[in-house]
C-alpha cells in the first residue's frame, strides 16, 4: 500500500509544475471510492483539481471505511484538463474481516483496480445556464476472484457508464451554498466490483440512480447526504443501496477531508454494515 | 359588474406603477459606503494578485473604482444607477479567460471577509454577478 502511495505521489509530479488553480475553492469536491472526482460513495461532474481552461489539475487520495466486520481501502489518482477530461486510477481493497476468520475463507482480502474517463459534456458547476453534465467510464478488474466466484459472480472485469449532473446554487439555501447532484449508472457490480461483475441472479447491466445534496457554510466547510442504488445480481446475499451523511473540509487548494458516516447495510450476507469513513485528498 | 371592473382598473393602476426597488442587499453591503469599501479592497488584492494584475495596469483605477461602486450599487439595488458602458463593451480586447474571471470572485471574497461580511451576503452578491460571466471573459 505504502508503496503504491509513493509510486502515485511520482506519477504526479510532473502535472505538479504546470498545475492550474483557475477554479473557485472546493469547486472540484473530494475523490469518490473509485477514483472519480465527486463526492464519497458517488462521483459527481466536477473533474479533479483546481485547472480551468488550458491547465492541468491532478490529485491523490486515500480513503478508509471501517464498517466493524469489514475495512475498505481505497487509494487513486486523477488528472485532469482543460476542466474538461479527466483521466483517473484507483485500487481498492475489501478486507474481509470478520467474515474471512469464520469462514476460513482462502483469501482475506478482495482488491480491484478502476481506470475511469469523465469528460465534461457541456454546463458549468457555478456560472452557465446549464448545470454542468458529464459522462463517465469506468473500467472494473478484480484482482482476486477466487471468492466471487464460488458466490455466484460471473466475471472478473466489466465497464460501466455514469451521466452526472452538478450544480452549485449560489445562496440557494438560505443564503448559504447548495451543491445538488444526480446521477445515473449503467453497471453490474457487485458491491462496486469487489465481489465480482454480473451474477447468478442476475447478468445484466442496470440502470441505477444516485443523488447528493451539500450545503457549504461558507467556502471551506460543507456538510451533505448522499445517496446510491446499488444492484442484487447474486442470490448468496442481498446487497444494500448505500448512503452517508458527510462534513468536508477544504482548508486551501491543496488538500481537503472528508468524514463521513456510512450507511452500507448487507455486504456478503453480514448486515448493518454502518461506519466511519475518512478521505484526504491531495490537488496539484 | 361594477365593484369587479373598479377592482379591475385598480390592479391595473397598481401593475403600472414601478415596483418599489429591493434594496435589501445594498442595505446588507453597508449602503454605498460598504461598496465603495468593498471595491476599493479588492482593487488592493487584485494590484497585489500577479494572476491578474497585468490586465489592470493600463486601466484608469480612480475611474473603475466609480464604475464598479455604480455598478455593484445598481445590481444590489441601491439607488443610483451604472451609467457606464455594457459590460461588453468595457471588456472588449482584454481576453479574459475563466481562470482571470475567478481570480476576481477571490479577490471579491476576501475583501467582502476583511469588511465582516457575512458568508450569506457575500453569496447574495456572487449570485448577482455570477449570471454576467459571459458578457466579461473571451471578448
Amino acid at each position: 500500500m505504502t508503496r503504491m502511495w509513493i509510486g502515485a505521489l511520482c506519477a504526479l509530479l510532473p502535472f505538479v509544475a504546470m498545475a492550474g488553480e483557475g477554479r473557485l475553492l472546493a469547486t472540484s469536491g473530494a475523490t469518490s471510492l473509485e477514483g472519480a472526482a465527486g463526492g464519497g460513495i458517488m462521483p459527481w461532474a466536477v473533474l479533479s483539481g483546481y485547472g480551468e481552461r488550458g491547465e492541468w489539475g491532478a490529485d491523490a487520495f486515500a480513503t478508509r471505511v471501517e464498517t466493524g466486520d469489514y475495512r475498505l481501502d481505497a487509494v487513486g489518482v486523477a488528472a485532469a484538463y482543460g476542466n474538461r477530461v479527466e483521466f483517473s486510477y484507483a485500487r481498492q481493497r475489501f478486507d474481509l474481516g470478520t467474515l474471512a476468520r469464520d469462514l476460513s475463507l482462502p483469501e482475506k482480502t478482495l482488491s480491484q483496480d478502476i481506470l475511469g474517463v469523465k469528460v465534461r459534456l457541456f454546463g458549468d458547476l457555478v456560472y452557465d445556464r446549464l448545470p454542468q453534465v458529464s459522462l463517465g467510464v469506468l473500467h472494473k478488474r478484480q484482482r482476486d476472484f477466487q471468492i466471487p466466484a464460488l458466490v455466484g459472480a460471473a466475471r472478473r472485469e466489466d465497464t460501466e457508464g455514469y451521466l452526472a449532473a452538478s450544480r452549485l446554487f449560489l445562496g440557494g439555501a438560505f443564503g448559504y451554498n447548495l451543491l445538488v447532484n444526480g446521477n445515473l449508472r449503467y453497471s453490474r457490480a457487485n458491491e462496486l466490483g469487489l465481489l465480482g461483475f454480473g451474477g447468478d441472479r442476475r447478468d445484466k447491466h442496470s440502470v441505477l440512480k444516485e443523488g447528493s445534496v451539500a450545503i457549504l457554510f461558507d467556502p471551506h466547510w460543507a456538510l451533505g447526504v448522499e445517496y446510491r442504488e446499488k444492484p442484487d445480481n447474486l442470490s448468496f446475499a442481498g446487497e444494500s443501496d448505500w448512503s452517508d451523511v458527510f462534513v468536508g473540509y477544504f482548508p486551501n487548494k491543496r488538500i481537503a477531508f472528508v468524514l463521513a458516516y456510512a450507511r452500507l447495510g448487507e455486504i456478503a450476507t453480514l448486515d448493518e454494515q454502518n461506519g466511519a469513513y475518512l478521505s484526504v485528498q491531495g490537488s496539484f | 359588474m361594477r365593484a369587479f371592473l373598479i377592482a379591475a382598473m385598480l390592479m391595473l393602476a397598481a401593475c403600472a406603477q414601478q415596483p418599489p426597488r429591493d434594496d435589501a442587499l445594498y442595505r446588507d453591503l453597508g449602503g454605498r459606503e460598504g461598496i465603495a469599501q468593498i471595491v476599493e479592497g479588492m482593487l488592493l488584492n487584485v494590484a497585489g494578485d500577479r494572476r491578474i494584475s497585468a490586465h489592470f495596469q493600463k486601466v484608469d483605477i480612480v475611474r473603475l473604482r466609480v464604475m464598479l461602486i455604480d455598478y455593484f450599487s445598481q445590481e444590489t439595488g441601491g439607488p443610483q444607477d451604472y451609467t457606464g458602458d455594457t459590460l461588453e463593451e468595457s471588456h472588449k480586447g482584454m481576453d479574459l479567460s475563466p481562470t482571470d474571471f475567478n481570480a476576481l470572485v477571490e479577490n471579491l471574497q476576501a475583501a467582502m471577509s476583511v469588511q465582516g461580511v457575512p458568508v450569506r451576503t457575500q453569496n447574495q452578491l456572487l449570485a448577482r454577478l455570477a449570471p454576467k460571466r459571459h458578457e466579461v471573459i473571451d471578448k
